[in-house]
């Protein structure tokens, strides 16, 4: 029995349903992230067309530099990610390895800027509860904070999980567990990277973007 | 192999493609559109988005029945985008100072 048939589960017929039924078990994952994130959207929405001057001066506290940095070492992470599946397409162990790796790295810098920006909130007495730092009109921004740390905190939350994962998947391609008939692992986790990737593409205009003409 | 390959360069051309589309929703958002603004913001999200997801997550070459799972969960939240708006535009409508059965 060759390596590749031995990673073949008893029930599937062959490795290419068994891949198949790997990515669509991923999607109904992703569809229920879907509706996770669409939640926190929507109470976004709501608010924000209640309070659009709150939610304008909020943003304004953001740092637009570091956001727009941010969107773009997400993308790269996305672009490492796919290039790590497409190794593993090729049956290149190393390859794998070292794409997984920078895309690792790409998010630990993601997650790194992150918190730089949540502790300049924190010195900035933004942080939502009784030590608001803003008083008068301006106390409203503070449901904009809320709702900036929680996208982006469970967003960050995500990419944490996201970071173990494929370290996971790297320590296994490295020791070369998958082949070009059995990758499904890689694939997979590169879906779920990219979907955190996709949150981050929404959140950033919404939060970062409002009213700064 | 009966797998999909894309190729690296459409990896890379897809990269370089949202990284423009980046800095583009950057800048527009320091042009006073009015409420285009967030418009314009959304829409090209909405590109970047569709990229990642027919590249990237190899839908283009997936299966039908994973274009229907991936269109039944955006459809879904068509749906709720939809009723909530539906909800938020028409409050107003209400004429004020009508009891409603509440209180």
């Amino acid at each position: 029995m060759s390596e590749a048939t031995s990673r073949l589960a008893h029930h599937f017929n062959d490795l290419k349903q068994q891949k198949e039924a790997t990515t669509l078990g991923m999607w109904a994952f992703l569809v229920t992230e879907i509706l996770f994130f669409g939640g926190l959207f929507a109470g976004y929405a709501e608010y924000r067309s209640r309070f659009p001057e709150a939610f304008a001066a909020g943003s304004h506290h953001l740092d637009i530099v570091l956001g727009t940095i941010n969107t773009a070492v997400l993308i790269g992470s996305s672009l490492t990610m796919a290039m790590g599946v497409h190794a593993a397409q090729l049956g290149k162990r190393k390859k794998i390895a070292v794409f997984l790796l920078l895309t690792i790295v790409l998010g630990l810098v993601f997650l790194g800027i992150k918190a730089v920006e949540y502790t300049h909130k924190y010195h900035e007495g933004l942080i939502p509860g009784a030590g608001f730092g803003l008083q008068g009109a301006d106390r409203q921004q503070m449901l904009f904070f809320a709702f900036y740390f929680l996208m982006t905190g469970m967003h960050a939350l995500h990419m944490v999980i996201g970071v173990g994962i494929v370290s996971l998947i790297a320590f296994f391609a490295w020791r070369g567990r998958y082949s070009p008939e059995y990758y499904g692992p890689v694939e997979v986790t590169g879906l779920y990277w990219h979907f955190v990737d996709i949150v981050w593409i929404f959140l950033f205009p919404l939060l970062y973007l409002i009213g700064r003409h | 192999m009966s797998e999909h390959v894309v190729r690296p360069i459409t990896y890379y051309g897809i990269f370089a493609i949202l990284l423009v589309l980046t800095a583009v929703t950057a800048g527009v958002a320091f042009i006073d559109l009015g409420a285009m603004n967030t418009f314009v913001a959304l829409t090209i999200a909405v590109v970047k988005a569709t990229l990642v997801i027919l590249y990237f997550m190899h839908v283009r070459y997936s299966s039908k029945l994973t274009w229907v799972f991936v269109g039944a969960g955006f459809f879904w939240f068509l749906i709720l985008m939809a009723f909530l708006f539906a909800d938020i535009i028409t409050r107003g409508w209400l004429p004020p100072g009508v009891d409603w059965g509440g209180n």
